[in-house]
């Protein structure tokens, strides 16, 4: 597979190591003087300097070819954001991942159409509602493009839930509960499971549903602390 | 007016001069010093890619908006924000680097690009000079 990668921090630098080492092949794109010094010792030509928002520094990358993955993972979501669409609607490339640094430009990101977003913060604060499960449900991944959330749940003694079968709590329409853990084991879940305190749910909702969801399986939110 | 560096203060001026109901935006307090003590249009701090920013500003009722912060990519994304969740018939953005004006501009952005307004006046004034030269021999 041939890749395209814009902005070689820490992020860039390290999905290219991974990349090469996985036998793909990589153009990584750096505009900083001092840090493309440092790429190139390591990676020699992969690496190529420029500012990869400016088309034809682009073009010298083989954005043209096109690349089947380009990955906008610069330091700056404006230049992520503008290097993803001239790449995907200017030379057809199929999948552009960019990296959202501020998780309050991913609204923008939604808009335009670049569907394919990764935002440390955002994940690193799903992590931590993951270790303080207070809220009882927890959205773990969004597909945006489905429109579907993976969410695991965290049953309690007075969970409506607990102590029935799953075909026979009413569950939003297009949602699935697929596996539990429980007592260190995950099990794929059956209609004729039957819900306990203490299971850990991991569940596929439609986007809109996940309160919804919430209500089937735990009841009303409770009031934080 | 979102970014009101030398081009953008000049451009809030003259539309508040003609009539214009005029808020500019920008990063820092300086914008106020360029649009000078005589201002009476509105001011708001911030950044244009902050929709609560823009909305402070009054996005949701203007008939036109200007881009010129001094990033390309940054009113890029602003002018597409502007036109496409709020909506507004008029947005003019400043981008310095003519490629991706170009590219831009083939998708329906309405750019301007100040290099290529440089380049073309540059080289029509080098021919007039030529042809003057031409001329007098």
């Amino acid at each position: 597979m041939y890749v395209v990668v814009a902005g070689g921090g820490k992020v860039g630098s390290n999905v290219t190591r991974t990349l090469l080492k996985m036998g793909h092949e990589v153009t990584l794109i750096e505009q900083r003087p001092d840090r493309f010094a440092r790429l190139e010792a390591e990676f020699g030509p992969v690496v190529m300097r420029g500012d990869a928002t400016e088309v034809h520094v682009l073009e010298r990358a083989g954005i043209a070819r096109p690349p089947e993955l380009l990955l906008a993972v610069t330091g700056d979501d404006e230049d992520n954001l503008i290097i993803s669409q001239i790449g995907k609607e200017g030379y057809g490339v199929p999948k552009a991942i960019a990296r959202v640094n501020d998780p309050r430009n991913q609204q923008h990101f939604d808009l335009l159409g670049i569907t394919q977003t990764i935002c440390a913060t955002t994940s690193i604060l799903g992590l931590v509602e993951h270790e303080v499960p207070q809220h009882g449900l927890v959205p773990l991944v969004e597909l945006r493009r489905e429109g579907l959330v993976v969410a695991e749940i965290q049953v309690e003694g007075d969970s409506p839930a607990a102590g029935k079968r799953v075909g026979g709590i009413r569950l939003p329409e297009g949602s699935r509960v697929i596996t539990v853990f429980r007592q260190g084991r995950t099990e794929l879940v059956e209609p004729s499971t039957v819900v306990r305190p203490g299971d850990q749910l991991l569940a596929v909702v439609p986007k809109d549903s996940v309160l919804e969801l919430r209500r089937a399986l735990l009841g009303a939110p409770k009031q934080m602390v | 007016m979102i970014g009101s560096g030398r081009v953008g203060s000049a451009v809030a001026s003259g539309l508040l001069a003609e009539g214009w109901e005029v808020t500019a935006v920008d990063e820092s307090e300086d914008a106020l010093m360029r649009l000078g003590p005589g201002w009476r249009g509105g001011f708001v701090l911030g950044h244009g890619m902050d929709t609560g920013v823009l909305e402070e500003a009054g996005i949701a009722g203007a008939d036109a908006a200007v881009v010129a912060t001094n990033g390309d990519n940054t009113n890029l994304v602003i002018a597409q924000v502007l036109k496409q969740r709020y909506e507004i018939g008029t947005v003019v953005v400043r981008v310095l680097d003519p490629a991706r004006a170009a590219f831009y501009a083939e998708r329906g952005i309405h750019t301007i690009c100040p290099t290529d307004k440089a380049i073309s006046e540059l080289l029509s004034a080098v021919r007039a000079s030529r042809r003057s030269a031409g001329e007098a021999a």
